[in-house]
């Protein structure tokens, strides 16, 4: 009989698998092992790991981590890539953590080209703490903390970081993906290869925006939740490449 | 003997960091610390390390904490407010991640943004920590250039030997005090195996590094990281190898350890004196004449000089409290440090508090003439 799934060795199940049902994280954590288990690069690695769902459940890298303070995780990178170059560095952010109180953290790393990848889980809410609004969180959607709905007038708009961050010319790869269908998560995969690979080639910062569900937060079932993605937070946050700088 | 070297205490410590093996520092230009920044930027490179002007004092010691995790020697130098916005990090670092680092904190005038004069107001977010939750950073105060560089070299050993930051209480007028010293030798490159350092887990299981766990390295098991759960004591045992409580008795313990083998002082004139004069830093260097005048006159007064702020020398105070009859803590600052030496002697004999604030020093005259009252000299018109 053929094998057609296989742990990978850069992410193990060690204990449960605590993720809610229809959460995103689980596929971006394994679409993360995949790249560098196919890179070959597992035992040079070191992941720094911000404050979020995809870092209070039990471990599931396969390599060393460091786990940061809530939006911290591009300056402890910075230390990291610096004194260790020719490790593979990246940050597993929250669009809450790197949008909200790690703002000032991801615009100077990215000015200053740090050569680290960063990775964003942008599902528009804080979900660890229970769905409440995150910058992200699009016009209209119901949040514990805009019960109303988010209304520009009194929470202001999305923040469209990634956009943001695209603009500094110390960015060389800036991608936003979605994890909503099997076509666009093979595509996720391919941005996240590139952003390690502009990385390793030392042509500076590198950042994928990933798009993932958050059932409990957004309060629809899993498979809503994906039509949901797809036809409103896609809306706000559209997908494709943003920045590919000429090698 | 190393080489001999003449410049401000600011410099000096950059060159002992870097003989201490330190290779990254980072910093925010704050004054009055900003000229270990300007060292840093040209020495530490020079050296093989790496130099980095961070964005903010908070990005600076969340860089501290990815070299340190690392497994790098580091170091960091802001003043008051600059210090204050890094004590998250710091509680981090002590209480959770366990990595180690050094911190200088050159006093200037607070509270808030206060001024530019020296003071040694910042004793207590030193000594207790301005970060959430229960932890202890080791705290040194150095009263010259040649004990800055001394106690710096010592901060990086004890730092890596217990895992812990290490803060170097200088000041305005320490720092920007130019003398000669001498460096002395470098530390050894890396007296303590830093199994725990995250460089990639090539030929070793991986080790994850920031999160509380029973032990760290090959087998180690980490709380799973349901920190909630945990903390309202839902914790289950099949999932989590050991408890949060567990992790904080673990702390405790080696902060005792820390009290019990790391306090240092020095005293000058104890051994008959009648009169304790207690001050650390520069309070202590600008009141030495008034405490020799005080003797020339047959004053019987002695000085007390804390050297570690933290593991303060409480048991050694407290000795010296069987012996005097008063005791005079002299600060820059409203009343920090008589805070920990009341405790020490706990009510043997009167302590009293000579404080200067705003940037003003101790002056011996001053100082003296306070403490002729307390052994009730004859005051003439003695000018110390």
């Amino acid at each position: 009989m053929d094998q057609v799934f296989k742990q990978t060795t850069s992410a193990a199940l060690k204990s449960r698998y605590d993720y809610c049902a229809g959460c995103g994280h689980g596929i971006a954590v394994r679409l993360v092992a995949e790249v560098i288990d196919e890179l070959g690069l597992r035992g040079q690695t070191v992941g720094v790991l911000g404050v979020g769902c995809y870092s209070t459940n039990p471990v599931t890298f396969n390599f060393d981590c460091q786990f940061a303070l809530h939006g911290r995780a591009p300056a402890m990178a910075t230390a990291v890539k610096r004194l260790l170059p020719d490790r593979l560095v990246f940050t597993m952010q929250g669009d809450g953590d790197l949008a909200a109180i790690g703002t000032t953290e991801i615009v100077h790393a990215a000015t200053r080209g740090e050569r680290f990848t960063v990775l964003m889980l942008n599902n528009s809410n804080f979900g660890e703490t229970g769905g409440h609004m995150a910058p992200t969180t699009v016009i209209g959607q119901r949040t514990p903390s805009t019960p109303n709905g988010r209304d520009p007038e009194i929470h202001g708009y999305p923040t469209r970081i990634t956009e943001m961050l695209a603009l500094l010319d110390g960015a060389k790869y800036v991608a936003r993906v979605a994890l909503d269908k099997p076509a666009n998560i093979m595509r996720a995969k391919g941005a996240i290869k590139k952003a390690f690979e502009i990385q390793l080639s030392g042509q500076g910062f590198s950042m994928v925006e990933v798009l993932t569900a958050c059932p409990s937060g957004w309060r629809l079932m899993p498979v809503e939740s994906l039509k949901w993605m797809s036809e409103v937070q896609m809306k706000t946050y559209p997908i494709g490449e943003l920045k590919v700088a000429a090698s | 003997m190393g080489q001999k070297l003449f410049m401000n205490c600011n410099r000096a410590i950059v060159e002992a960091a870097i003989q201490a093996g330190c290779r990254f520092f980072t910093g925010y230009p704050f004054t009055p610390a900003t000229e270990c920044l300007e060292q840093a930027s040209h020495r530490l490179p020079a050296a093989g390390g790496v130099y980095l002007q961070a964005e903010s004092e908070v990005s600076g010691i969340n860089m501290l904490m990815g070299a340190a995790t690392a497994g790098f020697r580091c170091m960091t130098a802001t003043s008051g407010a600059g210090f204050a916005l890094m004590q998250e990090g710091v509680s981090h670092m002590a209480g959770i991640a366990e990595v180690p680092c050094v911190i200088v904190n050159v006093m200037r005038g607070g509270p808030g943004f206060g001024n530019l004069a020296p003071t040694q107001s910042d004793y207590r977010l030193a000594t207790r920590g301005g970060g959430p939750g229960d932890y202890r950073c080791l705290a040194f105060g150095p009263a010259t250039v040649q004990e800055a560089v001394e106690l710096t070299k010592l901060a990086f050993a004890l730092a890596d030997r217990y895992r812990t930051p290490a803060i170097i209480l200088s000041d305005q007028m320490l720092a920007e005090t130019t003398e000669a010293f001498d460096l002395g030798d470098p530390l050894p490159e890396e007296p303590v195996e830093k199994w725990w350092a995250t460089t990639g887990c090539k030929g070793r299981e991986p080790i994850y590094m920031g999160r509380p766990g029973k032990i760290y390295g090959p087998e180690a098991e980490y709380l799973s990281g349901n920190l909630t759960l945990n903390l309202i004591g839902l914790a289950r045992a099949d999932r989590d190898p050991d408890t949060f409580e567990a992790h904080m008795l673990r702390l405790a313990e080696k902060y005792r350890r820390i009290e019990a083998e790391e306090v240092r002082a020095e005293t000058l004139y104890l051994d008959d004196a009648e009169l304790a004069v207690v001050a650390f830093g520069t309070s202590a260097r600008l009141i030495r004449p008034a405490i020799e005048h005080a003797r020339s006159e047959g004053g019987r007064v002695g000085l007390f000089g804390p050297i570690t702020l933290w593991p303060f020398p409480s048991r050694l105070i407290a000795d010296a409290s069987k012996r005097v009859r008063e005791v005079l803590v002299v600060e820059m600052s409203m009343g920090q440090l008589v805070d920990d030496v009341r405790l020490a002697v706990n009510g043997r004999v009167p302590v009293h508090l000579f404080s200067t604030l705003g940037g003003v020093v101790p002056r011996p005259e001053t100082v003296g003439r306070e403490i002729r009252q307390i052994l009730g000299l004859v005051t003439t018109d003695s000018r110390a």
